[in-house]
C-alpha cells in the first residue's frame, strides 16, 4: 500500500493529527515558541478556549474529559507556562482521567543550556503522567500524537504530554498518520480470565454478607449499567467512592453512600461486616479504607482492575481479576448466582434507618446550612453535572447530592487540588453545553482560579458557582477544632473579597443569600439567567462535616460531629 | 532477601531515568543496576538487583511493567541463571609482594592488568561472592581504589521467553 502523504510544517502536522484524533475543543494559552501553532490554531477547526491561567487550561482539559469520556487537550508555552501545568497533570494523574497536554519548548539547539524560559518539563511530569515524549524531529510527530492519544485512552487511562521544541513546529515533513501504533511494551489486558471469574462467581453465590465496592474504573469503563444488573442479581448493597459517585443511583435501595472517613456510617459498618467485598475499580485509598489492618478483615476480597500493579498493592486479594470492569462485570452477570443476602439486607436497612446521614437543621434562626443548599440544588436540578472544590463542600456535595448517572460529579479525588474546580466546571459545560453544570466552591478554593471568570464571560460558558462562603479554609479548621483545640492559625479568610462585586466586576452574574429562603431563588434565578453567575451562599460558619472516621481509626470508629443548636 | 531481575528496553533517551525515578519514588532499594545494549540495537537489557520480600518484588515488576518503555521483566532466580560482577582492584605493591599478590591473583584467576612502582591493578570477574573474597585477601596490602561494574546475569538453557 502506499503512504498518503503531503508536505507541511510540524505546526500544520499538529493540527491534522488532532482532526484526526476527533479533538474539537483545546484549553491553551499562548507563548513565544508557540507563535507557529497559534497561528495555525487561528483558523483550525477546532475550538480553543483561551484561559487567564495554565492551571485553568489543564483542568479545563480534565473537565472535559470526566463529563464525556473523551480525551482532554490542553496547551501551554515553554517554562513558567509548562510548569503552571503541574499540579493539573498530577491530578489527571492521581484520578487517571485520559488527557494528552502539549507544551512548547526552547529550540532544540539550545536544550540544556538554561535557555529563556526553558524548563525540563519532560523531566519533571516523569512520575506524574503515564507516559511522555520530547519531540525530537518533526517526522516522529503524527507517530507520537498517535501514540499520545492511545495510550492516554487505554488500560487505565492518565495523562500524556508532548514537549514540542520550538524548530520542530516549523520544521517541514512529509505527513501521514499512521493508523496503527506499534508499542511492544504497552499492552493493557481487557479480558480477565475465565478461571478467576467462575472462582468469584462461585463465592458471590456462597455469600451471605456480600458489599460492592465501586471505585471510579467504573466511570472509566463506562460500567455503571453492568454494575447496576450485577448488583440487583446478585443481591448486593453498593457503596461508591468519591470518584465513583454517580456510577451508581444514590435512589436505587441497594445504594450504601460514600466509604470511608467522611462515608455513611452504613457504608462503614457493612464493609467492616462483610463476608466478602467486591472490588471494582477501586485502588483502596487510605481515605476508604482507614486503618489497613482493620479494614474488611472477615471479609474475602475480589479484585477487578485494569491495572495489575493495583492488586494486592494496599489491601491483600484473594480473587484478583485483572482486566475491563465492564467485562468482567458482564461476565460476572452471567455466571454469578443470587448471594444469600436476605438478613444481611435487613441488617443493612435497620442501619440505614437508624444511622441517616443528617445534620441539625438550624432551630430558630434562619442561617444556611450549606448541606440544605446542596439538597435545593439535587430537588431544583437533578440533572445538573455538580463540579466541586476541595474541602468541606466537597464532602457534603457528595454525601447530600442525588446523584442517578455517570458522569455528572466531577470532583478532584486523588490529589484533593483546591482551585480545580471552577476550571473543570467550564471544560464540563463546553463538552455539555445542554447541562446545567454547578462548581460547588469553597470561598477558599474559589479564589484560587477566580480569574477564569474572564474566560467564562468572554466565551461565554454559563456556568453556576455557588460559593459557600464560611470565612474558613473550612476542612483545616473543623480539624484544628477537633484535634487542635479551636486554635485556628491561618485558616480564617473572612471577608476576602465581596463575590458579588467581584463576579459583576468580570461581567458575569453575581446573587447574594444569606438566609435559607434565599436559597432555592438563588439557584432558580441563577439557572433561569443562562448567564456566568456566581452565587455567594453565606453559609453557618463553623458547621462541621459529619460523620467523621478520625485518622487511623477503623472506618466503623465513625463519629458524629454535628453541632448542636 | 535479595532479588536479580533482568528487565529488557527500549533503547531510548530518558528509559534510565525512568526506571531509576520509578525505583526512588516508591522507595524500593536498588543494591545494582547495570544496563547495555543487546543484540538487538532497539533493545537495552539491564539487570537489576533489589532488596525486598516476595510482596515489593511483586510490586516492583508490576511497576516497572507499567513504565511505556519496559518490553518485559523477567525473575532470575540464582539456581537457573549465570551471574557475573567484573572489579578492577589497585592494590599497593611494591617489589616485596608483588609476588605474593601475584599469587593470589593466580588463585581467583584473576588478571594483572597494570604494574607501576608502587601500585598494580587486579582484573577479576566472578559472582558477588568471589570477588568479595579476593577483596578480602588484597585488603591487608591497602587497597587504593576499585571499582565494581555491578551484577549482569543471564538465564541459563533457552531465551527467557
Ligand atoms: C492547593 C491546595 N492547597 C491546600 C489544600 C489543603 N486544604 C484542603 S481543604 C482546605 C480548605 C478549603 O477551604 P474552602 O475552599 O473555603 O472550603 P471549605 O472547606 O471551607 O468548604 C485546604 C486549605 C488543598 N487541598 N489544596
Ligand atoms: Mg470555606
Amino acid at each position: 500500500m502506499t503512504k498518503a502523504t503531503e508536505k507541511m510544517t510540524g505546526a500544520r502536522a499538529f493540527i491534522e493529527c488532532l482532526y484526526r484524533e476527533g479533538v474539537d475543543t483545546i484549553f491553551g494559552y499562548p507563548g513565544g515558541v508557540l507563535l507557529p501553532i497559534y497561528d495555525e490554531l487561528y483558523d483550525a477547526d477546532i475550538r480553543h478556549i483561551l484561559v487567564r491561567h495554565e492551571q485553568a487550561a489543564v483542568h479545563g482539559a480534565e473537565g472535559y474529559a470526566r463529563a464525556t469520556g473523551k480525551t482532554g487537550v490542553c496547551i501551554a508555552t515553554s517554562g513558567p507556562g509548562a510548569t503552571n501545568l503541574v499540579t493539573g497533570i498530577a491530578n489527571a494523574y492521581m484520578d487517571s482521567i485520559p488527557m494528552v497536554v502539549f507544551t512548547g519548548q526552547v529550540p532544540s539547539s539550545l536544550l540544556g543550556n538554561d535557555a529563556f524560559q526553558e524548563a525540563n518539563i519532560t523531566g519533571i511530569t516523569m512520575p506524574i503522567t503515564k507516559h511522555n515524549y520530547l519531540v525530537q524531529d518533526a517526522n516522529e510527530l503524527p507517530r507520537i500524537i498517535k501514540e499520545a492519544f492511545h495510550i492516554a485512552s487505554t488500560g487505565r487511562p492518565g495523562p500524556v504530554l508532548i514537549d514540542l521544541p520550538k524548530d520542530v513546529t516549523v520544521q517541514e515533513i512529509d505527513f501521514y498518520y499512521p493508523d496503527k501504533v506499534n508499542l511492544r511494551g504497552y499492552n493493557p489486558t481487557y479480558h480477565g480470565n475465565m478461571q478467576q471469574i467462575k472462582k468469584a462467581a462461585a463465592l458471590i453465590g456462597k455469600a451471605k454478607n456480600p458489599v460492592i465496592y465501586a471505585g471510579g474504573g467504573v466511570i472509566s469503563s463506562d460500567a455503571s449499567k453492568e454494575l447496576i444488573e450485577l448488583a440487583e442479581k446478585v443481591k448486593a448493597p453498593v457503596t461508591t467512592t468519591l470518584t465513583g459517585m454517580g456510577g451508581f443511583p444514590v435512589e436505587h435501595e441497594l445504594f450504601l453512600g460514600m466509604p470511608g472517613m467522611h462515608g455513611t456510617k452504613y457504608a462503614n459498618y457493612a464493609i467492616q461486616e462483610s463476608d466478602l467485598l467486591i472490588a471494582v475499580g477501586a485502588r483502596f485509598d487510605d481515605r476508604v479504607t482507614g486503618k489497613l489492618k482493620a479494614f474488611a478483615s472477615d471479609a474475602e476480597i475480589i479484585h477487578i482492575d485494569i491495572d495489575p500493579a493495583e492488586i494486592s498493592k494496599n489491601v491483600k486479594v484473594d480473587i484478583p481479576i485483572v482486566g475491563d470492569a465492564k467485562w468482567i462485570l458482564q461476565k460476572l452477570l452471567k455466571y454469578a448466582d443470587p448471594s444469600q443476602s436476605e438478613k444481611w439486607l435487613d441488617r443493612i436497612a435497620h442501619w440505614k434507618k437508624t444511622n441517616p446521614l443528617h445534620y441539625v437543621p438550624p432551630g430558630t434562626g434562619d442561617g444556611i446550612k450549606p448541606q440544605y443548599i446542596i439538597e435545593q440544588i439535587s430537588e431544583a436540578c437533578k440533572d445538573a453535572i455538580i463540579v466541586t472544590e476541595v474541602g468541606q463542600h466537597q464532602m457534603w456535595a457528595a454525601q447530600y447530592f442525588k446523584f442517578s448517572e455517570p458522569r455528572t460529579f466531577i470532583t478532584s479525588g486523588g490529589l484533593g487540588t483546591m482551585g480545580y474546580g471552577f476550571p473543570a466546571s467550564i471544560g464540563a459545560k463546553i463538552a455539555r453545553p445542554d447541562r446545567v453544570v454547578f462548581d460547588i466552591a469553597g470561598d477558599g478554593s474559589f479564589q484560587m482560579n477566580s480569574q477564569e471568570l474572564a474566560t467564562v464571560v468572554k466565551e461565554d460558558v454559563p456556568v453556576i458557582v455557588a460559593i459557600f462562603n464560611n470565612g474558613y479554609l473550612g476542612m483545616v479548621r473543623q480539624w484544628q477544632e477537633l484535634f487542635h483545640n479551636r486554635r485556628y492559625s491561618a485558616t480564617c479568610i473572612q471577608d476576602s473579597v465581596d463575590f458579588v462585586k467581584l463576579a459583576e466586576a468580570y461581567g458575569a452574574l453575581g446573587i447574594r443569600a444569606t438566609k435559607r429562603d434565599e436559597v432555592r431563588p438563588a439557584i432558580e434565578q441563577a439557572i433561569a439567567s443562562g448567564r456566568p453567575t456566581v452565587i455567594d451562599f453565606v453559609v453557618e460558619c463553623e458547621e462541621n462535616v459529619s460523620p467523621m472516621v478520625p485518622a487511623g481509626a477503623a472506618i466503623n470508629e465513625i463519629l458524629d460531629l454535628e453541632r448542636k443548636e | 532477601m535479595r532479588h536479580t531481575l533482568a528487565v529488557l528496553v527500549e533503547n531510548k533517551y530518558g528509559v534510565l531515568t525512568r526506571v531509576a525515578g520509578m525505583f526512588s519514588r516508591r522507595g524500593y532499594n536498588i543494591d545494582s543496576l547495570t544496563v547495555g545494549v543487546t543484540d538487538d540495537p532497539t533493545m537495552s537489557r539491564m539487570t537489576i538487583v533489589v532488596r525486598g520480600d516476595d510482596e515489593v518484588l511483586e510490586q516492583v515488576t508490576k511497576q516497572l511493567n507499567k513504565l511505556i518503555d519496559v518490553i518485559r521483566v523477567t525473575d532470575l532466580k540464582s539456581e537457573d541463571s549465570v551471574e557475573r560482577e567484573l572489579a578492577l582492584i589497585k592494590v599497593n605493591s611494591d617489589v616485596t609482594n608483588r609476588s605474593e599478590i601475584m599469587q593470589i591473583a593466580d588463585i581467583f584467576r584473576a588478571r594483572i592488568i597494570d604494574v607501576a612502582s608502587k601500585s598494580m591493578v587486579i582484573e577479576v570477574t566472578g559472582d558477588e561472592g568471589k570477588i568479595n573474597a579476593i577483596e578480602q585477601l588484597l585488603r591487608p596490602f591497602g587497597i587504593k581504589e576499585m571499582v565494581r561494574t555491578g551484577k549482569v546475569a543471564l538465564k541459563r538453557g533457552q531465551k527467557s521467553s
